[in-house]
C-alpha cells in the first residue's frame, strides 16, 4: 500500500476525537441543564441562602 | 520494514466500535422500558430530568454491555453471530473495553443519583453487577438456567425509571419488572433452537445443548404460561388501563398458540421449513413486549387526556 498523506488510520483517529469530543461537550451541555432545573425547581433562596438578602 | 507495519496496520478503532461495545441494539429496549416505567409513574417528573435519567439508565445498560464484551471475547470469537464484534475481531484491546465499561458504570450511576435519586441509582449499579458479574462471570458458563436468572438484569429497567420518578418500588414496577423477567427465557430459547451449532461449539451450556431440543421446546410452553398470568395482573393495577387489558389479551393468547405450536413440532419438522415456526415466535415475542409497554404509555397518556380513564 501507497504511502499517503491521508491514511485510513487518519481516518479512524479523527473519528475518535471528534466523537469524544462531542461526548464531552453533550456531558456538559447535560450537567448545565441539570444544573438550571435544579435550581429552578427549588427557588433561588433554597438554592443559594446568603444570597436571599441581597439586592 | 517493522515501522512501516505498524503504520499500515487497518484494525484501529474507530468511534463507532466503541459505541459497539455498548450494544446500542440492546440499549434501544432498555431506553424504551425505562421511559415507560418514569412515564406512567403517578409522580410528574421534570421532561428534562427524565430525558436525563433515561439516557444515564441506558449508558449504565451500554457500560454492563461493554464489561460482558470485555469477558466473553473468548465466547464470541467462536460464534458465528458475534465473531465481528470489536473485541474478536482485533479492533479495540480487551482491557479498553474494561475500562471504558468500568469507567461508565460510575459516571451513569454518579449521574443518576444526583439527576433523580440514590434509590434509583443503588438499583443501577445493582443492575450493572447482575448483568455483568451474576450473569455473564458466573451463571452464564455454569448453568442452562442462565438464560432465566441473568434475564433479570434486563428486567431492572423500568423499575428504575419507576424508581426515578417515585424514589422507591411498588406493585406496578414488580409487576413490570416480572413481565420482561418471566418473557426472556422464552424469547432466548426459541433464538437457541434456530441458531443451532453456535453455542455448543463456545461451550455455553443452553438447555438446548444441555437437556436437548425438545426438553427447551417443553420449557418456552412452561415460561408462556407463567409468563400470561403476571402480563394480565398489570392490567388490574392502577398502571393498567382499556388499551393495555386489550392488547395483554390479544398478546397473550398469540403468545400462547405459538408456545403450543413450538412444544408440538419435532425437530424434524422444523429442520424441514428452516425453523420457521421458531424464527416467527422469536420475532413475535420482540413485538410482544414492544406493545405491551406501548399500551402501558398509551393508557398513561389517555389518563391525562381523558377525564376518568382507566380504573
Amino acid at each position: 500500500m501507497a504511502i499517503e498523506v491521508e491514511h485510513e488510520l487518519h481516518r479512524r483517529r479523527r473519528s475518535r476525537n471528534y466523537g469524544l469530543g462531542l461526548a464531552l461537550a453533550a456531558f456538559v451541555a447535560l450537567v448545565f441543564g441539570l444544573t438550571v432545573v435544579k435550581v429552578a425547581e427549588i427557588g433561588p433562596e433554597a438554592a443559594a441562602p446568603h444570597m436571599a438578602d441581597s439586592p | 520494514m517493522s515501522d512501516l507495519g505498524l503504520i499500515e496496520r487497518q484494525d484501529e478503532a474507530g468511534f463507532g466500535d466503541y459505541v459497539q461495545l455498548l450494544k446500542p441494539r440492546v440499549m434501544s429496549l432498555v431506553v424504551f422500558t425505562a421511559a415507560v416505567g418514569l412515564l406512567v409513574a403517578p409522580v410528574h417528573v421534570h421532561p428534562f430530568v427524565a430525558f436525563v435519567c433515561i439516557l444515564f439508565i441506558a449508558l449504565g445498560g451500554g457500560a454492563s454491555g461493554a464489561l460482558n464484551m470485555w469477558y466473553e471475547a473468548d465466547i464470541d470469537a467462536v460464534m458465528r453471530r458475534t465473531r465481528g464484534r470489536p473485541i474478536p475481531a482485533g479492533r479495540v484491546e480487551g482491557g479498553e473495553a474494561l475500562g471504558l465499561g468500568l469507567a461508565l458504570s460510575g459516571i451513569s450511576v454518579v449521574m443518576l443519583g444526583l439527576a433523580a435519586n440514590w434509590f434509583a441509582a443503588a438499583l443501577l449499579a445493582l443492575t450493572i453487577f447482575f448483568y455483568a458479574v451474576v450473569y455473564t462471570m458466573w451463571l452464564k458458563r455454569a448453568t442452562p438456567q442462565n438464560i432465566v436468572i441473568g434475564g433479570a438484569a434486563g428486567a431492572f429497567p423500568p423499575m428504575i425509571g419507576w424508581a426515578c420518578a417515585t424514589g422507591g418500588v411498588s406493585v406496578e414496577s414488580i409487576l413490570m419488572f416480572a413481565l420482561i423477567f418471566m418473557w426472556t427465557p422464552p424469547h432466548f430459547w426459541a433464538l437457541a433452537l434456530f441458531m443451532k451449532d453456535d453455542y455448543s461449539k463456545a461451550g455455553v451450556p443452553m438447555l438446548t445443548v444441555t437437556h436437548g431440543r425438545q426438553a427447551t421446546r417443553r420449557h418456552i410452553l412452561a415460561y408462556s404460561l407463567l409468563l400470561v398470568p403476571v402480563a394480565l395482573a398489570l392490567a388490574l393495577t392502577p398502571i393498567g388501563g382499556p388499551v393495555y387489558l386489550a392488547a395483554a389479551i390479544v398478546l397473550n393468547m398469540r403468545l400462547l398458540r405459538g408456545a403450543a405450536g413450538l412444544a408440538r413440532r419435532t425437530e424434524a419438522e422444523a429442520e424441514a421449513d428452516g425453523y420457521a415456526a421458531e424464527k416467527s415466535f422469536f420475532g413475535f415475542s420482540l413485538s410482544y413486549l414492544f406493545l405491551l409497554f406501548g399500551a402501558l404509555l398509551a393508557d398513561a397518556a389517555l389518563r391525562g387526556l381523558v377525564p376518568g380513564w382507566g380504573w
